[in-house]
């Protein structure tokens, strides 16, 4: 059938003046001939704005790598003249830096290891098995995205000091071994997980236990990476509780000490680059590995 | 229908019910052994300390000590407080400053990577870098970049002849500063949030509006916004939400200051409680900011439901 006969009735210069404007409409969007090789206008507004916003950090860098007589002298020097790495060895060996980013290392990883185990496992109960109560604890568990961590830090820390945690790195990890938005993501992505494999698996006489560990688990990467990089990023960027919770510099985590740079050294800008770019890092490291997963994540989220 | 095995006469029906019963209390047995320490955790930590924040902000508790019930004297106090008025008035010029540019330049980008551009993948990880990075340690990079002095801004604009500036040392700047390099932080994000916002929107619908004769700007106020209302509301809260808890910038930059010109809600929480140890008050200033952020929220909301309701 072509398309006259379709539209019986239809004036035949309307018909014209319809297909005239479809093909001007696909012309406008495929651009032929030599215009195609031109790039995209877009790249002028893109290109530009995305070097902003790296540039401060390769300027923290540069510096990094720069004296403190390049860095104040006036005007600053725009590259390191030679290498110079005192300023890393300054800190590395002369701060409590190891220490610091050991300590952020232990607290994100337990952060990382215990969420993949407690959100997973809470986020495929609330998914898949009906159990009494189970709606009013995902709703309540929900509404605490409502309640600030401004509010709950107080008796936190008051909760805190009284077992003892206080100013030992288990007072970091406590309150980052499950997370209301980690139970969230497991939970969104088992619900559109195919109920047939567990079922089989349930058939096989597996507990569910079992069916989790061994069926569910092994689908589920995609989802645990993606909840990994979310709670390593945010673990280890972490300040407003390490600030309070830790007050002995052996035990600060990097975000922490990084700060205490600032009145100690305040002009050795040369030493507080290597500090911020030894901090930074590690979660950039992370972000640019996981990229694909960390957008889904925080798209997901969103979206679901 | 009964049949008999055995000389035992066994009901059907009363099978079929245990075996309900023993499948319903394998579940809850199942289900809390699953999520019972999530549940524990994550609400022992919020509702408990929750409460007893609203038991503390009665008291003059100085975080060590329990301190004496003293009734609404400290919400009498905070509301003639001029530094909360002041951290309140901050947090309100943040959120103008940053919001309507953040969400609108966000969506401006997104709508230039959602061209089928090519580079795509290089530009969104540019765009996200400084969301994903610290706010310490950006915090302390940009108290380099704009220091008066050394800083690599002040040097440029005498390159140029202009007058240097005192930017997060000068009273009448620094907030300005503190929201420009906030919004450097959260660009990357409202980029990808509505990009994937506008993967969604059937290209179709672009292309019918293309032919019906729709120039770019119709087709971007009649077609595009419209469709990424949800997200945009979305963003909106996300954003409230996060200047409401503005910290980390705060305290590596200014610590509040120049002259208090840069004390936000959270910083002035913070110092009360954790500085000056007045918890009781803290606790009190801490309550005041959880229910001006939950009715900014809800009212975000509730106008974001009726405004898809209308359309």
């Amino acid at each position: 059938m072509t398309g006259e006969q379709t539209l019986q009735g239809v004036p035949e210069v309307d018909m014209a003046l319809h297909r005239a404007r479809i093909e001007e409409a696909e012309r406008r969007m495929h651009r032929s001939g030599w215009r195609r090789h031109l790039p995209q206008r877009g790249h002028l507004v893109l290109l530009p704005l995305s070097i902003i916003m790296v540039l401060p950090f390769v300027w923290m860098l540069l510096t990094s790598f720069m004296t403190d007589t390049e860095i104040n002298s006036i005007p600053p020097s725009l590259w390191p003249h030679h290498l110079y790495t005192g300023g890393y060895s300054t800190v590395l060996a002369s701060s409590d830096f190891p220490y610091w980013f050991l300590n952020s290392l232990i607290v994100a990883g337990a952060a990382v290891l215990a969420q993949l185990v407690l959100c997973s496992l809470a986020g495929y109960a609330f998914a898949r098995i009906q159990f009494r109560g189970s709606s009013v604890m995902l709703i309540l568990l929900l509404a605490t995205a409502l309640i600030p961590f401004q509010l709950t830090v107080i008796p936190t820390f008051v909760i805190f000091h009284d077992i003892g945690l206080i100013n030992t790195l288990g007072a970091l990890i406590v309150p980052q071994l499950t997370s209301a938005l980690g139970i969230y993501l497991m939970y969104s992505f088992f619900q559109s997980f195919p109920r047939e494999l567990e079922e089989a698996g349930r058939i096989d006489g597996c507990s569910r236990l079992q069916v989790f560990w061994k069926v569910v688990l092994p689908l589920a990467k995609p989802a645990l990476a993606a909840l990994g990089i979310i709670t390593f990023i945010y673990a280890w960027n972490d300040l407003f509780w390490p600030l309070i919770a830790i007050t002995s510099s052996r035990t600060f985590t990097v975000q922490v000490g990084l700060t205490t740079f600032q009145g100690e050294h305040i002009t050795h800008w040369s030493q507080i680059m290597a500090g911020t770019t030894l901090t930074t890092l590690p979660v950039l490291l992370v972000f640019l590995f996981g990229q694909r997963r960390f957008i889904q994540a925080i798209t997901g989220a969103v979206k679901g | 229908m009964a049949t008999t095995i055995d000389g035992a006469t066994i009901d059907e029906a009363t099978i079929a019910r245990d075996a309900n019963r023993r499948i319903r209390r394998s579940n809850n047995f199942a289900g809390w052994a699953f999520a019972g320490p999530s549940v524990f955790i994550v609400l022992g930590l919020s509702f408990i300390p929750m409460i007893w924040a609203g038991y503390l902000s009665l008291t003059d508790s100085n975080l060590v000590s329990a301190g004496h019930f003293i009734g609404l004297a400290n919400y009498a106090a905070l509301a003639k407080d001029p530094l909360l008025r002041q951290a309140f008035t901050n947090t309100f010029l943040l959120a103008v400053m940053y919001l309507p540019i953040g969400l609108a330049a966000g969506l401006g980008v997104a709508i230039l990577l959602n061209q089928k551009i090519k580079l795509i993948g290089f530009y969104r990880t540019c765009f996200l870098v400084p969301f994903v990075a610290s706010a310490a340690a950006e915090g302390l990079l940009f108290g380099f970049i704009f220091d008066p002095n050394f800083g690599i801004v002040n040097a440029g604009l005498q390159a140029v002849g202009l007058p240097r500036q005192g930017f997060l040392q000068d009273p009448s700047q620094a907030l300005a500063v503190l929201a420009i390099v906030y919004f450097w932080t959260q660009f990357g994000f409202n980029i990808v949030i509505y990009l994937a916002a506008l993967q969604d929107i059937p290209q179709e619908v672009l292309e019918a509006a293309k032919i019906d004769g729709a120039g770019r700007w119709s087709r971007f106020w009649h077609v595009t916004v419209p469709t990424v209302r949800p997200v945009t509301i979305f963003l909106l809260v996300w954003g409230l939400i996060d200047v409401f808890q503005f910290f980390d910038l705060v305290y590596t930059t200014t610590r509040g200051g120049p002259l208090n010109s840069t004390l936000t809600l959270v910083y002035y929480i913070w110092e009360l409680a954790f500085n000056f140890f007045t918890a009781g008050y803290g606790a009190a200033v801490a309550y005041v900011l959880f229910f001006t952020s939950l009715i900014v929220t809800v009212a975000a909301l509730a106008y974001g439901r009726r405004r898809r309701v209308t359309l």
